[in-house]
């Protein structure tokens, strides 16, 4: 019953724990290593134009939901310019109003975006109407039926044909009915409204689509146009000249619909240009933003990003508490190791991280040693246990302040680390040692010494391996593995390996 | 590894971890531990149930009353000093005589009053207490061990360790002091653990710093074939016990004095694993044996039928032999 109990709360807190930790990896696309960056994309676009005096208004067309990348933020540049956002069918639009203005004016508008590759569902609003077919002008509607013909044979559904007919449509050498349905066409936005009267015939719905293909530090770059056809459950793109389909990586999707990106009223000459640079980014946070963002994550908003800095960098070395305890626990109960003090191997193994290995054990054991021997000149006094320890603790402290002293005239300034171990726990190490030493002898009093160092080393690797880090200030919620694994190993009553040694002569004797 | 892990099982020995989930946590309840911890509980009980214990000459609880201790002596010669809330063995000071002012202690040196003042005073702050508690000292009744076992022992007090599993004596062990453990019967800091016959109470089998010996490392005496006296009268004390504490996994330290018999010097909450070395058993067998009894008679004498009946018969006196 205990344990079945046990095992239930246990199962619990993996699913909980794992469950989050998969969350945030697979949906919320936080890393798994420490140092996987990704590329941020900053687009500018600028509208400048010659206001008349009176009231104007700018309205620009925004990107909305971008397929292929995920916004990060977006932020408007504009003075004295009151602005206002709203949709417009599938898309969305700023509008920037002043009461009054004149002489040049500049607004800009900026969005950051991350690339994701998962993510390229269009999120645009359900299948349109079927067109009607147009009545096209002759011999534009006979050349246009008769390609149409043509396509529908080669074809097997409205991807296929649209793609057969896009070939045709750019094809080096082109028909005659398609010389006749290319001419008098300029621009790609013409051929591209040109092919969407051509697929009406076909009774199939298409749009045309303004889009920014990025490249890193570009500038005064201008929209391309791109054809997308309904196949009845989804918008499906395509390069009009090129016939192939989808966006290509960096192809950033601005407006849906062929109609002009910027409209002022109370101005002239107005001018859009378009920027973009490039910058690479820790993962981390991209993910963190994009969750804010999306608003949708209660997780990441109480996640430790959120925190400042300085308390963030503090979480970073608590976290890591949990796991140096699993190791105690292993070590401990699964392993047989004996050590000074349950946890004191943790908090040594704390201070190794500003010391470095080397040192630390180094400066570990000479405090140790020191303050062993000043123990035992003090144990002749016959002094009261509290004032021993006090002092103790006192020539622990000159110990550390004298040997920082010492490695910084010597030039080693690893030494001046010393001042973060843990001084009141060194001097209950020195003073259970020795006891231990005394009552024991040295050989338990050494080997219990030796113990605990190894622990500690052995901790420290594990705790400070960078991946152990990131995983756990990540993923925090895998400390509820964690602590399920420690629950579990509470009721282990297998040997411990050294028991495996204590009693081989047991083993040796049944064997013989 | 995964074989000896096996081996380990087959061969029914219990580890620590299995003694603590498994004996330990589900038959001793925390709220009687301090009945075992503080020793002068133990012994007040012991004396109300008729339980024989060393005698008790007078308790130090604070610093001032240091300075009373010569005149609680008396004109006693010899006396022991203890924590109340001592562990393996430590913080006992072991006075044989005394000259004039000064003490002689089991390893033969004098001191002075100083140094027991001292020593008492390091037991009341705690140093040889579990966690370091405050603590008071207890000065008592020196044994005088039984001859029986002069050959076999270096100085220092031998005692006899018996597990009682929920009243039934199952595995018992003499621990003799030797040159290395300086006199203490602690099997950790060197001293000799003879496994004993349930049955008879005649010596056995013989584990010293986790090696099998025939012997008495410091005499060279052959250790097995020794008869602990008034074994019948030991085993009933040992049952006894566990209506002291209500323990149902209990170690119970007797001595054996030269006239007064058997005494009960301590018990322990948490008895260790070495047991099943000094006895090349497995305590685990033995425990399970007992768990399964359906019930378990009041009287301890019927318990002590028990062990007789269950334990006797899978003891065999004679020692097996020794691999090194």
């Amino acid at each position: 019953m205990n344990k079945l109990h046990l095992r239930l709360l246990a199962v619990l807190l993996l699913i909980i724990g794992g469950g989050a930790t998969w969350y945030k990896m697979a949906v919320l696309g936080l890393p798994v290593t420490p140092d996987s960056t990704t590329q941020i994309w900053t687009v500018e676009a600028r509208v400048a134009f010659q206001a008349d005096g009176g009231p104007s208004q700018v309205n620009l067309h925004i990107p909305h939901n971008p397929p292929g990348f995920n916004v990060l933020g977006e932020d408007f540049v504009s003075s004295q310019y009151g602005l206002a956002r709203d949709r417009d069918g599938d898309n969305r639009v700023a509008m920037w109003t002043a009461r009054r203005a004149s002489g040049n004016q500049t607004l800009y508008y900026r969005i950051q975006l991350s690339e994701d590759a998962n993510d390229t569902v269009d999120r645009t609003s359900p299948a349109p109407p079927y067109p009607e077919v147009p009545d096209y002008p002759e011999p534009f509607g006979s050349a246009a039926l008769s390609v149409l013909e043509d396509v529908r044979a080669e074809s097997a559904d409205i991807s296929s044909f649209t793609r057969r007919l896009l070939l045709r449509y750019n094809s080096s050498d082109p028909g005659e009915n398609v010389q006749v349905l290319r001419s008098g066409i300029d621009g790609s936005t013409g051929h591209v409204n040109n092919l969407i009267d051509i697929l009406a015939g076909a009774r199939i719905p298409a749009r045309a689509v303004q889009v920014l293909t990025l490249r890193d530090r570009m500038r005064r770059a201008e929209l391309d146009t791109f054809l997308e056809v309904h196949n009845g459950t989804e918008w499906i793109p395509f390069n009009p000249v090129t016939a192939e389909r989808g966006y290509p990586r960096s192809v950033l999707v601005w407006k849906r619909g062929a109609e002009r990106l910027l409209s002022i009223s109370g101005g002239s000459s107005g001018n859009l240009e378009f920027a973009a640079a490039r910058t690479v980014r820790d993962v981390v946070s991209v993910a963190e933003q994009r969750a804010m963002q999306r608003g949708t994550s209660m997780l990441m908003d109480f996640s430790l990003f959120s925190l400042p800095v300085q308390a963030q960098n503090t979480y970073r070395l608590l976290l890591l508490v949990p796991i140096g305890a699993l190791m105690m626990v292993l070590l401990r109960n699964v392993v047989g190791i004996a050590t000074f003090g349950t946890f004191m191997p943790i908090l040594i193994a704390l201070a190794f991280r500003e010391t470095q290995l080397a040192w630390g054990i180094f400066l570990f054991t000479s405090v140790v040693a020191i303050g062993l021997a000043i123990r035992f000149y003090l144990e002749n006094l016959k002094l009261l246990l509290v004032p021993r320890l006090a002092a103790v603790l006192i020539v622990v402290v000159l110990v550390m302040a004298v040997l920082s002293i010492i490695s910084h005239k010597l030039g080693l300034e690893r030494g001046l680390s010393i001042a973060l171990f843990p001084m009141v726990i060194l001097a209950m190490t020195i003073e259970r040692m020795s006891l231990v030493w005394e009552e024991h002898g040295a050989g338990q009093a050494i080997q219990q010494g030796v113990g605990s160092l190894i622990v500690a080393i052995l901790a420290y690797l594990v705790m400070f391996q960078p991946q152990v880090g990131h995983l756990v200030f990540v993923f925090p919620e895998l400390l509820l593995v964690v602590l399920a694994v420690v629950l579990l190993l509470g009721r282990y009553t297998g040997y411990r390996l050294t028991e495996l040694w204590r009693f081989r002569h047991l083993i040796m004797d049944r064997k013989n | 590894m995964l074989n000896l892990f096996r081996s380990l099982r087959d061969a029914g020995i219990l580890g620590m971890n299995e003694r603590n989930a498994r004996f330990i946590m589900l038959h001793n309840k925390r709220r009687n531990y301090p009945l075992v911890d503080d020793k002068l509980i133990t012994k007040r009980r012991a004396q109300e149930a008729g339980i024989h214990v060393p005698a008790l000459y007078g308790v130090v609880e604070i610093e001032h009353q240091i300075r009373d201790v010569p005149r609680m002596l008396g004109t006693i010669e010899d006396f022991v000093v203890k924590p109340a809330h001592g562990s393996g063995g430590n913080g006992i000071m072991v006075v044989t005589d005394r000259q004039g002012d000064n003490f002689r202690l089991a390893n033969g040196m004098l001191v002075g009053m100083e140094e027991v003042g001292h020593h008492i005073s390091n037991i009341l702050s705690g140093m040889h207490s579990l966690g370091g508690q405050p603590d008071c000292a207890m000065i008592e009744q020196r044994v005088q061990f039984d001859p029986m076992f002069e050959e076999v022992s270096y100085r220092g007090v031998p005692d006899i360790r018996t597990v009682v599993f929920k009243g039934v004596p199952v595995m018992a062990m003499v621990r003799l002091p030797t040159r290395m453990s300086n006199g203490k019967a602690n099997l950790h800091q060197g001293a000799l653990g003879v496994g004993l016959d349930m049955g008879t109470g005649l010596t056995t089998t013989a584990v010293w710093k986790e090696r099998f010996v025939d012997e008495h490392p410091d005499t060279g005496n052959p250790i097995a074939g020794l008869q602990i006296p008034e074994w019948d009268k030991l085993l009933e004390l040992a049952a006894r016990c566990y209506h002291l504490a209500d323990l149902g996994y209990l170690g119970v330290d007797v001595v054996l004095d030269r006239d007064q018999g058997p005494m009960v010097l301590e018990l322990n909450a948490r008895p260790g694993l070495s047991i099943q070395l000094a006895n090349r058993r497995s305590l685990l067998k033995r425990l399970e044996q007992v768990e399964a009894l359906k019930d378990i008679p009041e009287d301890p004498k019927q318990r002590v039928a028990i062990t007789r009946d269950l334990f006797a018969k899978n003891n065999p006196p004679t020692p097996q032999t020794v691999i090194v």
